[in-house]
């Protein structure tokens, strides 16, 4: 038995040549929808450059400043102070110019994430035939291996910050789409049954009712979106996009163990502040107000 | 007119539904369909509900109440079957023109409120109106309007988080009076609040009602509730309406084994009125009579005292036996001059548990009097403790019934 086992060793399961199939896919978008993809690298490369303008157009103390004072007006004064701090540790340590690079990446990548995910989590939430299609597509996207995305992006938009926008915005897109759909589902069904009952149409119970109540999760889920777009964008660093993943990646090859760990430090304090930026939006919607409001008395 | 018509109405949850209501139609039982993988939630409802009256469904949960109740609104299309409202009929309407009738005719209130927590009090009474259509301006001032009569005066820039459970539910019910609707749904409305508070709901709606005429169909399964309220009541068990009737035509005369054993546990001295309970007044007599024959009349019934009524059965008072026994003695023609007016005298609309005290401050039976003070019937001691202990004989004879 084991004879007959041992000379069919080199017996394989016929080849599926998936690879060579996915590549084949990439070639033939390439080759055709090529006007298309360069007109996307217009837009996005244009938005990314005027966002670097915008952050780029006083001196970096002065942003270091201005940061400082949107954490104030956000959250209060603690992390006022802590954002102050940070961002000027941020210039101190000479990685300033790299971290707007980064930011002004997160803040495209991140407003079209968010501008397709929202959507796409109402449809799902609303349809359950959509919400069938677009689960597992969303599962396949989470789970996938970010450094997976980059390769056909490069194929398609060379090398540089717009293929990592792309790449990121795809990336970011799950937890957007998921967190919507779900704050939505989760919208008590007897508030839902009360806008019908009064005659309001679907789009007024959309708008009214269930937009309002899922925001905290969908605040939830653009957080999330944001935090992806970061992690991504230093990945993004390996496919030539300007920014903190580049210093971190070009330190690394280099073996320049400095200069990785600034690069490194400014994505930390990057994160830290995006992260309580964002999710002090989710404490300031109508609902949450009204919670807290409540829980006064 | 009725307003509100259902006409065999069938609601059925899962696949091939329409085929579950034929076979529903030819005999198949809930059960049956339940191996299927159907759920029957409504089998073949009808029932009419007039202008101005609150007409309760009653059952257990799982019975098909809430179910039905959304079938009158269209907010669960109904299987088969017709709905109507003012002859209109909404199972024929497209998904507009149930949206206007909604804004137009029917009103909801929810078990657990359904306020809009990021909405104001007041914001929240005028939702229904701001769907209509209505300006700013003027819905806010009839939602306030609304507030008012539900007692929230003060209340309009409070959220709904912010009040006590039973005045989430006044805020529920003003959102539906702002809408100035005909018909008002209210499911469960009471049921997620404290008894004492539920109380104090029902005699607001109550009154409410009488100053609105408003017609209202209440699901509850709260059988107290039930009573209290409904002008009508419809039990239903099982997806079926078991039967439909007044509070004491339930009580009293129970369709079946199932209704009967529901309305065992009824306080039904807050339900029976002075007319279920009372007894015909077997033993009167005229003013002209003489004391002997009174007294000759009270022998025989074994009273100690009768009642005096007028040729058109106007009651004019009460003669006892002492008295009679003395004018006889004197030699009086007849009991005109000993008529004492001291009697307890009761309406035919007095609940019952209204009936005790005057009955035992008194020797004599209530007399029952109309309007006109004629004479109804009487409510002797006895009989109105009869009646309180009612409840475990009927459900005896009613399972023989059934038996047979």
């Amino acid at each position: 038995m084991r004879e007959l086992l041992l000379a069919e060793a080199g017996w394989h399961v016929p080849q599926l040549n998936v690879g060579g199939w996915f590549s084949a896919i990439v070639d033939w978008i390439r080759n055709n929808v090529g006007p298309l993809l360069d007109f996307i690298n217009l837009i996005v490369q244009s938005c990314v450059d005027a966002v670097v303008w915008v952050l780029t157009l006083l001196p970096s103390w002065a942003m270091v400043v201005v940061f400082g004072l949107i954490a104030l007006l956000v959250r209060g004064w603690k992390f006022g102070i802590g954002a102050l701090i940070g961002f000027a540790l941020i210039d101190s340590l000479r990685a300033f110019d790299n971290a707007m690079d980064s930011l002004s990446q997160v803040i495209v990548s991140g407003v079209v994430a968010v501008v397709i995910a929202v959507p796409l989590g109402i449809l799902a939430a609303r349809s359950a035939r959509a919400s069938r299609i677009i689960k597992p597509v969303m599962d396949f996207m989470q789970t996938l291996p970010q450094f997976v995305y980059l390769i056909p992006v490069i194929f398609f938009f060379s090398i540089g910050a717009v293929p990592g926008v792309i790449a990121t915005v795809v990336f970011a897109l799950p937890p957007g789409v998921r967190l919507t759909e779900l704050g939505i589902r989760q919208v008590d069904k007897e508030m839902v049954e009360a806008g019908e009952a009064f005659g309001a149409p679907s789009g007024k119970i959309l708008r009214g009712i269930q937009i309002p109540l899922a925001m905290p999760s969908i605040m939830a889920g653009i957080n999330q979106v944001i935090m992806m777009s970061l992690s991504m964008v230093v990945i993004a660093g390996m496919v030539g996009a300007p920014g903190l993943g580049s210093q971190v990646f070009g330190a690394v090859q280099q073996l320049q163990l400095a200069n990785g760990f600034n690069g490194g430090l400014a994505v930390v304090i990057l994160a830290i502040y995006l992260d309580r930026l964002t999710s002090s939006f989710g404490d300031r919607s109508a609902v949450s107000r009204a919670a807290r409001v409540a829980s006064k008395v | 007119m009725a307003t509100v018509r259902a006409e065999k109405i069938y609601k059925v949850f899962g696949r091939r539904a329409r085929d579950a209501v034929h076979q529903l139609e030819s005999g198949a039982s809930r059960s049956d369909l339940a191996a299927a993988g159907t759920t029957a939630a409504v089998i073949d409802a009808s029932f009419e509900v007039a202008d101005g009256e609150i007409f309760v469904v009653m059952g257990l949960s799982g019975s098909g109440k809430s179910t039905l109740i959304r079938m009158l609104n269209g907010l669960l299309p109904a299987t088969s079957g017709d709905v109507y409202i003012n002859d209109e009929d909404i199972t024929k309407m497209s998904q507009r023109q149930i949206r206007e009738m909604r804004q137009r005719r029917m009103s909801m209130v929810f078990q657990h409120f359904a306020l809009f927590p990021h909405r104001s009090v007041l914001d929240n009474a005028a939702y229904a109106l701001e769907i209509q259509g209505v300006e700013r301006e003027a819905r806010r001032a009839k939602a306030k309007e609304a507030l008012g009569l539900v007692g929230l005066d003060g209340w309009e820039n409070h959220l709904p988080d912010q009040l006590s459970g039973g005045m989430r539910q006044r805020v529920g019910l003003a959102r539906a009076l702002a809408a100035d609707t005909d018909i008002l749904l209210m499911d469960e409305a009471f049921s997620a609040l404290d008894p004492l508070i539920r109380r104090d709901m029902q005699d607001q709606l109550l009154s409410l009602q009488a100053e609105l005429g408003k017609t209202i169909i209440f699901i509850t399964h709260d059988l107290n509730e039930a009573m209290r309220l409904g002008d009508h009541i419809a039990v239903m068990r099982e997806g079926r309406i078991v039967q439909i009737g007044t509070a004491e035509d339930i009580l009293n005369d129970p369709a079946n084994d199932y209704v009967a054993q529901f309305v065992q546990d009824v306080d039904r001295a807050k339900v029976l009125s002075a007319t279920s309970v009372m007894e015909r007044p077997t033993s009167t007599i005229g003013a002209n009579s003489g004391p002997r024959a009174a007294l000759k009349v009270m022998r025989e019934m074994q009273h100690t005292a009768i009642f005096v009524v007028d040729r058109q059965g106007t009651l004019l008072g009460v003669v006892e036996d002492e008295a009679a026994a003395e004018a006889a003695r004197n030699g009086a023609e007849t009991v005109e001059g000993i008529i004492s007016n001291d009697i307890p005298e009761v309406g035919p609309e007095t609940a019952v548990y209204e009936l005790f005290i005057p009955s035992a401050e008194s020797r004599l039976p209530l007399a029952v009097v109309d309007e006109d003070r004629k004479l109804l019937g009487i409510v002797p001691r006895a009989t109105l403790l009869a009646a309180l202990g009612q409840n475990a004989k009927p459900v005896e004879n009613v399972r023989e019934d059934a038996n047979a």
